[in-house]
This record gives C-alpha cells, sequence and structure tokens, in this order.
C-alpha cells in the first residue's frame, strides 16, 4: 500500500492487469494429504502463491510452561522460503511473519476443539514457497484442511480471502502489483459454516462503504468459491480411500505411497548410490593432483 | 501471557455483571476511560507523550535521525515503530527479545500511523536516493491495565503532534514541526459472550473471546484493522463496532487535539 506509480491497474473496459474482472478470483488449487510425514498437510496454489501447509498434533506441548491445563494451545508458524519473492528474503522470522503467525493461531484456534486436548499442542507449520500478494490468505486456507486432513476436531474449516481497492476501485484478491501500488487491502477469513469472521486486517483508505464492498466481495469469494474447493479437496483424498477399501485395497491413501520397491528399482538406487561416492571419490583425489 | 491469573470467581463476576448489563468498573459498553494526556513528557526527545488511558500507561518518544532512503522510495523519509512491554508494567512481562504480542502491538500503531499518512513522509526528504529523516517512533508501557493498543496509537500521535525536526543539530537549515497531517484514532472492541465492549481493561482482555481494532482518520474514513484473539465476530458485530469507533474516536479527536 501507499506505493506509487503511473502504472494503470485497471483499464478502460474495467478489466485488471491480469485480465480479471474486479469480482474475480485468481485460479485456485487445493490438495489435501500431500506430505507423507505430517499428521495432516495441504498444497494451495492460488493464482501464483504456492503455499504447503503441515499439522503436527496433538502432542505434548514443549516447553511445559507453554501448556494451558485446560486446553490444548494452537501454534502456527508462517514462514516465506527465502526463494519466494522478488528478492531474496533473509530466511527466519521477522516482525511480518511473527505478527501473521500469530493472527493466524488465534483464528484455528477459534475454531479447535482445544478443549479435548489439555496440555497439547497442535502445530501447523506454513510454508510460503512462492509469494505474489495474498499469502497469509492462501496460508490459512492451506492450514484449515491440513488439520482437518489431520483429523483435529473442528467446528468448521476456515477459509481465507483477500479484498481491497486499487486503481480508486474495490476490488476482489488483489494481485501483486495492486498490492504495491494500490489503495487498500482487507485480508480476512471467516467459517463457512458459521459465518464468523476469524481473521480480520486492514490498511491502506477506504471509506466506510467501500469496506462493506469489499467485505462482501471477499466473504461471498471465500463462500462461494474458495471453500467448496476445500471440501473438494478433502472429499477427493478421503472418497478415494472408501473406493480402494470396497475394492480391497486397504492402505488407505488417495495416491498410495509405493511401499514395495521391485528389486531392480532397490539394485538400481544402491549401484547409483555407489557411483555417486565413486564419483565424489574421484573429484577429490582430482584436487589433490591439481595442487 | 497465561489466562489463569483469573480466578475464576472473578470471570464468573465479570460475566454476571455483563448479563444485567454492567461493566466491572461501572462504565457503558460504549464508554472509555478517561484519558490523561503529558504532550512533551520527556524534553530531550525530539516528540514525546506520556498518556493514561484509565490505569494503563504508556510513554512515546520520537527521535530523529539522518540515514539512506529505502531504494524503492528514495524521496520519502523513513518510519520505524517499537514497543516494548516492560517488565515493570506487569508481572507478565519479562524483558529479552520481543514476544509476539510486542510485535502485534508494534505492527499495529505503526499501521494505524503509516497507511493513513499521518506524517507527510515526503517532506522528511533531504537530498532524493541519498538523504533523508528517519524517524524513530519508540513505545514503552509503563502500566498494563488493559487495551494497549489504543493507549499506544493515541500516546505515539500525540508525541508525533509535539515533535521538532532537529535540523539545525544537523545542519540542515532550521528545525521546523514535524507535518502531521491527520488524525488516525484507533478503537479496540472485545466480545465477551455476546456482549461488545469498547477500550477493555485487563480484566475484560482476559475473559475476552475476540479482539478488533479499527482506526478511522478525522474524515470518518477507514484505515485500519486488527483482529485478534481467538473467536470470531459476525458481519453484523462488526459493522456495529464500525460505527461506534467512527463516532467515538471523533468525539476522542476533538477532545484531545
Amino acid at each position: 500500500m501507499g506505493g506509487h506509480s503511473d502504472i494503470v491497474l485497471i483499464d478502460e473496459n474495467g478489466l485488471r492487469l491480469d485480465g480479471r474482472k474486479a469480482d474475480e478470483l485468481r485460479p485456485i488449487k487445493i490438495e489435501a494429504g500431500v506430505l507423507k510425514r505430517a499428521d495432516g498437510s495441504a498444497y494451495v496454489e492460488w493464482g501464483n502463491n504456492i503455499v504447503l501447509a503441515a499439522v503436527y498434533g496433538p502432542r505434548e506441548a514443549h516447553p511445559r510452561h507453554v501448556q494451558d491445563s485446560n486446553k490444548a494451545i494452537v501454534q502456527a508458524k508462517y514462514n516465506m522460503a527465502a526463494f519466494s519473492v522478488g528478492e531474496r528474503k533473509r530466511p527466519g522470522p521477522d516482525r511480518r511473519s511473527v505478527e501473521i503467525s500469530k493472527i493466524i493461531s488465534e483464528a484455528l484456534e477459534a475454531v479447535t476443539m482445544t478443549e479435548l486436548f489439555p496440555r497439547a499442542t497442535i502445530d501447523v507449520y506454513m510454508e510460503v514457497l512462492q509469494a505474489n500478494a495474498g499469502t497469509r490468505c492462501a496460508a490459512i486456507t492451506a492450514a484449515s484442511v491440513a488439520m482437518a486432513d489431520a483429523g483435529i476436531p473442528m467446528r468448521g474449516l476456515v477459509t481465507g480471502c483477500a479484498a481491497g481497492k486499487a486503481g480508486d476501485k474495490v476490488i476482489l484478491d488483489l494481485g501483486q502489483e495492486e498490492d504495491n501500488f494500490g489503495q487498500a487491502d482487507v485480508p480476512l477469513a471467516i467459517v463457512p459454516r458459521t459465518g464468523e469472521v476469524v481473521l480480520l486486517q486492514m490498511d491502506g483508505h477506504l471509506t466506510q462503504e467501500e469496506f462493506e464492498e469489499a467485505f462482501r466481495l471477499a466473504t461471498e469469494a471465500a463462500l462461494n468459491v474458495v471453500y467448496p474447493l476445500q471440501v473438494e479437496a478433502l472429499k477427493r483424498r478421503y472418497a478415494a480411500s472408501t473406493e480402494e477399501i470396497e475394492n480391497g485395497i486397504t492402505n488407505g491413501l488417495a495416491n498410495p505411497v509405493p511401499h514395495e520397491e521391485s528389486a531392480e528399482e532397490i539394485v538400481d538406487e544402491v549401484t547409483h548410490a555407489e557411483e555417486g561416492v565413486a564419483l565424489e571419490d574421484m573429484d577429490a583425489s582430482g584436487e589433490e593432483a591439481g595442487q | 501471557m497465561s489466562n489463569d491469573v483469573l480466578s475464576d470467581i472473578k470471570r464468573m463476576h465479570i460475566l454476571t455483571l455483563l448479563e444485567s448489563g454492567k461493566r466491572i468498573d461501572g462504565r457503558g459498553f460504549e464508554e472509555r476511560r478517561k484519558i490523561e494526556l503529558m504532550p512533551n513528557f520527556v524534553p530531550r526527545a525530539e516528540g514525546s507523550a506520556r498518556l493514561r488511558l484509565g490505569n494503563t500507561d504508556v510513554l512515546a518518544g520520537i527521535k530523529m535521525d539522518i540515514g539512506t532512503p529505502f531504494p524503492d522510495t528514495p524521496d520519502t523519509g523513513v518510519m520505524t515503530t517499537n514497543a516494548e512491554l516492560i517488565p515493570m508494567a506487569s508481572p507478565f512481562f519479562e524483558s529479552g527479545p520481543p514476544r509476539p504480542e510486542a510485535i502485534e502491538l508494534s505492527r499495529v500503531v505503526d499501521r494505524g500511523i503509516r497507511e493513513s499518512q499521518t506524517v507527510d513522509m515526503a517532506k522528511l526528504c533531504i537530498t532524493p536516493g541519498e538523504e533523508v529523516w528517519v524517524m524513530f517512533i519508540d513505545i514503552h508501557t509503563l502500566d498494563y491495565d488493559g487495551n494497549l493498543f489504543d493507549a499506544a496509537s493515541l500516546a505515539a500521535l500525540a508525541a508525533l503532534k509535539n515533535t521538532t525536526v532537529p535540523a539545525e543539530k544537523f545542519e540542515k537549515g532550521e528545525d521546523y514541526p514535524l507535518p502531521v497531517e491527520h488524525l488516525p484514532i484507533s478503537s479496540t472492541f472485545v466480545k465477551i459472550g455476546d456482549k461488545i465492549l469498547l477500550d477493555p481493561n485487563y480484566e475484560e482482555e482476559q475473559v475476552a473471546n475476540a479482539r478488533l481494532t479499527i482506526t478511522f482518520d478525522e474524515n470518518g474514513d477507514l484505515r485500519a484493522m486488527q483482529k485478534g484473539i481467538g473467536g470470531g465476530f459476525t458481519k453484523e458485530e462488526i459493522f456495529y463496532m464500525m460505527d461506534v469507533a467512527r463516532r467515538t474516536s471523533r468525539e476522542l479527536m476533538q477532545e484531545l487535539f
């Protein structure tokens, strides 16, 4: 926000830089259960944003002083990969990601039945692999699917979506230029099942009427477009396993991870590994020879 | 910050009172605590203000220095905001690196001031691309009795209002008052059960399910928002809070500035 540029964000036909209409979302793709080790996981592509979320827990909270004897705590960590943005981001938490982690933790806690797991923690890790405006909404959308995939008892899914103002128009789901050179951004997350707003931020400049319009655009898109994609992703993940059970296959994964490798493949891997070692040795000796 | 510092008896007491339409300190639901403003509290700072909001007590100080602008904004000054939750203010604050609570507070105060273009940062440019004024807003929490967001934002604004750019000290011409162009006022609400309260005190914050901070400028336009604590608001509740915030922030602006 607050950037200045001569860039035309909305053309004379009311279309945006990427050809979208004011109330149009970027294409979104959601997949549940994409990581093997985590208790639950999800993958979200939202325009050019790529976000992975993984959930571990409920598990014992450490250090012990963070435990709550009455309920579980939800600890979400939002992190941006160093290569996710134009200029390399220094790895590790900065003030922005600490704040985003905090509000996402609180938003997810709002739907989690934390009272079932005293002293436990539910850890949610969100990795932004590619960032292109709207990462916190993509991240929380992925996080709630991952929590559902992990079987965490929840009162509902959480769905994120942003709206804002750019080129003097209230628009849905700001892209990078609209975020950088626009006039306002309203990221929010709702619980579609109850209509509650569990995450809400705003910065920039909006009149009350413009805010109401932005709020309407974002909540309607979350409810009518993003939420069904989340539900579909979860159904895809588990519908497949139901089919497999009916067919007598019980490993329970939509995209089963191969458990039995053929003898040939194993032999192949071993050979390659040995070759790798051999090559390294050769490099080392080569260097020595050069000295 | 742990929740179990408030006894169950007190928690029940607050809830029972709210059911009968009363707050624990006798205020109305849309009533702020008394504000006491002490401008220029630290004369050595370029600007400062101590502000008491009920028993919450914060001190904001402004220091200015000369630095280089960011490459993408070569002709505007730089502002940074930092809030410290020092152990003096509460038994639950600890020294050491800032925790998420302090970082959120800094960023919410920063957003309110930055997004409303409170200070005309273009007027803080000395030589484009080379030298600009860097404005440091530092907030110290002295006594914590709830609603640091509003107390800190107001104190920061009041401090900016009496800030002098120390040009003489740096041999950059004559001192001049900081160009403060807007007056963003933040209003923080909490929801307890189904009741919405403006300007929560510490005990109310402890039992709250959700929190929302809304910043309006002097034209009644929205500049910043931040929802916090694990709970949710309905759409109607959000719009109700916006109405209250807009109305009461205007009153507060006339009273203070």
